[in-house]
């Protein structure tokens, strides 16, 4: 065998392996379109439950949802985008940043059902907030931080020092610096970055299992303290606990899930090109 | 001769790397003061820790004193930022900052607070005549920094150092990116200059320094070998070291 043919093998390989990635993500969405397509209709997006859930809508777990992710947002982003400020801008390197750092790492790491009985012992029994909205979004919040914390981190890394110093020599303080330059440059890539965390937040069913999520609730929740429905899990709730549930009612409220959780990420996608064709260095 | 910041036996270290020894040295005020030599020489860091630019830089050490108009500028409590608007910077490549022309020009004004629009539209003219750049501006204020060509933008940077109003200027070779004409331009602007401020300049080549220097200072692996008035360090060196250098021996 010459080297040619190595090398056709080879990229062939290569090639293949680059389309298994797409294949799943075609194959999951492309099925759910399929059979869940004909579930949507206006109904299906605003109405309550009905019959046990087997007919009407699915209008609170959508709500629960959109506000489950506004609640997260409203706590980390905040925390996140302050703590990556804190240490890309102000840390040293002393073993306190480096057990922030490791500590951030690790928290990545953490499967999300451990987060969900965190979220109930603290929030849930320990701070009394009950099984409500205050209670899941700050434990999806604290499930979110390590990647905003990382995403902002390396933005803010990203823009040249250069900018720094010289706001430094035209008498500007550190916090100047970050204020009018660091962070409008570091913006469109901590965008992103709280987007891909809020959107893995939207999704999860395991945090909010134990902290929010209501069985069947066929209303909308009327203060932080109340429980509400949730996409993530009454689809859990649908698929498995309720028999003789319809096939296009499943399907169609994973359809639901899905879009919103990838226009989340189309907008990720679209903040960041639009950001970096107008960037200056 | 007026001083305006005396350098008093100042030795300073990178971690355990020596880059200034034992440097003492008037710098006179409106006039023009080259720091040349081969790199490495200390003349970027001496530049940069009289405006203290240096401490922004983690694991340095220092001695020795650095007088603005008799004020110690290391003392404890002394204002660093009142200091850097006092001592402006221009580094080697143009750094605009992310903005309109307008925008960086009036950083350093709008750093400071001021938010008179009159007072800037004044600094802004007054600014970039002085940098020889305003005939070329004048039209594309609001353009951003970035679309103007390097010469421009390193004239650009000159001004927004000058929107200040600076004691004391320093160049750290402001033209090594530039062009032949657009460095005679930067050189002309340094020469109108000097009447107002007082400009320590490292030059890019020891052609520059002659063509600049109202005085001299030459540096060798952190020492200052010789320091003299006018023109008489590329002429008559009395240092070998510095003769040597001079005459392109070395360096």
């Amino acid at each position: 065998m010459n080297r040619y043919w190595v090398q056709r093998i080879g990229f062939g390989l290569l090639a293949l392996a680059a389309l298994v990635v797409v294949l799943p993500i075609l194959l999951v969405v492309g099925t759910i379109v399929v059979r869940g397509a004909g579930a949507i209709s206006w109904e299906f997006l605003t109405a309550m439950p009905r019959e046990g859930m087997k007919a009407g809508g699915i209008f609170p777990a959508i709500v629960g949802t959109l506000l489950l992710t506004l609640g997260t947002a409203l706590a980390a982003i905040p925390v996140g985008v302050g703590g990556a400020i804190y240490l890309a801008e102000y840390a040293r390197d002393t073993w306190l940043t480096r057990t922030i750092r490791l500590a951030i790492i690790n928290l990545a790491g953490i499967p999300s059902v451990v987060y969900g009985l965190f979220g109930l012992g603290l929030f849930v029994l320990f701070l009394q907030f009950g099984t409500s909205i205050v209670a899941g979004a700050l434990t999806l919040a604290i499930m979110t931080l390590p990647v905003i914390i990382s995403a902002a981190e390396e933005a803010l890394r990203a823009v040249p020092t250069e900018f720094r110093t010289v706001i430094a020599s035209l008498g500007g303080t550190r916090w100047q610096a970050v204020r009018h330059v660091v962070l409008p440059q570091a913006l469109p890539g901590i965008i992103t970055g709280i987007l891909l965390g809020l959107l893995r937040a939207a999704g999860e069913t395991a945090p909010i299992l134990f902290t929010v999520a209501a069985f069947f609730l066929p209303r909308l929740p009327r203060s932080p303290l109340d429980p509400t429905m949730a996409l993530p899990y009454h689809l859990y709730v649908i698929s498995t606990q309720v028999p003789g549930m319809p096939a296009e009612i499943q399907y169609g409220t994973a359809l639901v899930l899905l879009t919103l959780v990838l226009s989340l990420n189309v907008a990720a996608t679209m903040i960041r090109g639009y950001f970096r064709s107008r960037r200056q260095w | 001769m007026v001083v305006k910041i005396r350098i008093e036996r100042v030795s300073y270290c990178y971690g355990d790397k020596p880059a200034l020894r034992d440097v003492t040295l008037d710098v006179p005020s409106r006039a023009v003061t080259v720091f040349f030599g081969p790199a490495g020489g200390g003349k970027t860091t001496l530049l940069r820790l009289i405006n203290r630019l240096n401490d922004l830089v983690e694991g340095t050490r220092m001695e020795g004193r650095i007088l603005l108009d008799g004020q110690d500028i290391y003392a404890p409590g002394s204002d660093v930022h009142a200091l850097r608007r006092r001592v402006g910077m221009v580094f080697a490549l143009p750094l605009p900052l992310p903005g309109t022309v307008r925008q960086n020009v009036l950083y350093g004004p709008l750093l400071a607070g001021l938010r008179n629009g009159a007072r800037l539209d004044e600094i802004l003219v007054r600014s970039l005549t002085q940098a020889a750049l305003w005939d070329e501006v004048k039209d594309r204020l609001d353009e951003p920094a970035s679309a103007l060509s390097g010469g421009q933008q390193q004239r650009l940077c000159i001004a927004r150092s000058l929107a200040l109003e600076p004691e004391v200027l320093l160049l750290d070779e402001p033209t090594s990116g530039l062009d032949p004409i657009s460095t005679g331009k930067v050189e002309e602007s340094i020469c109108e200059l000097k009447r107002q401020y007082t400009i320590i300049i490292v030059p890019h080549s020891i052609q520059q320094a002659a063509r600049v220097a109202d005085y001299a200072a030459f540096f060798l692996m952190g020492e200052l070998i010789e320091h003299r008035p006018g023109r008489e360090i590329f002429t008559t060196p009395q240092d070998q070291r510095t003769e040597n250098y001079v005459t392109g021996r070395f360096g």
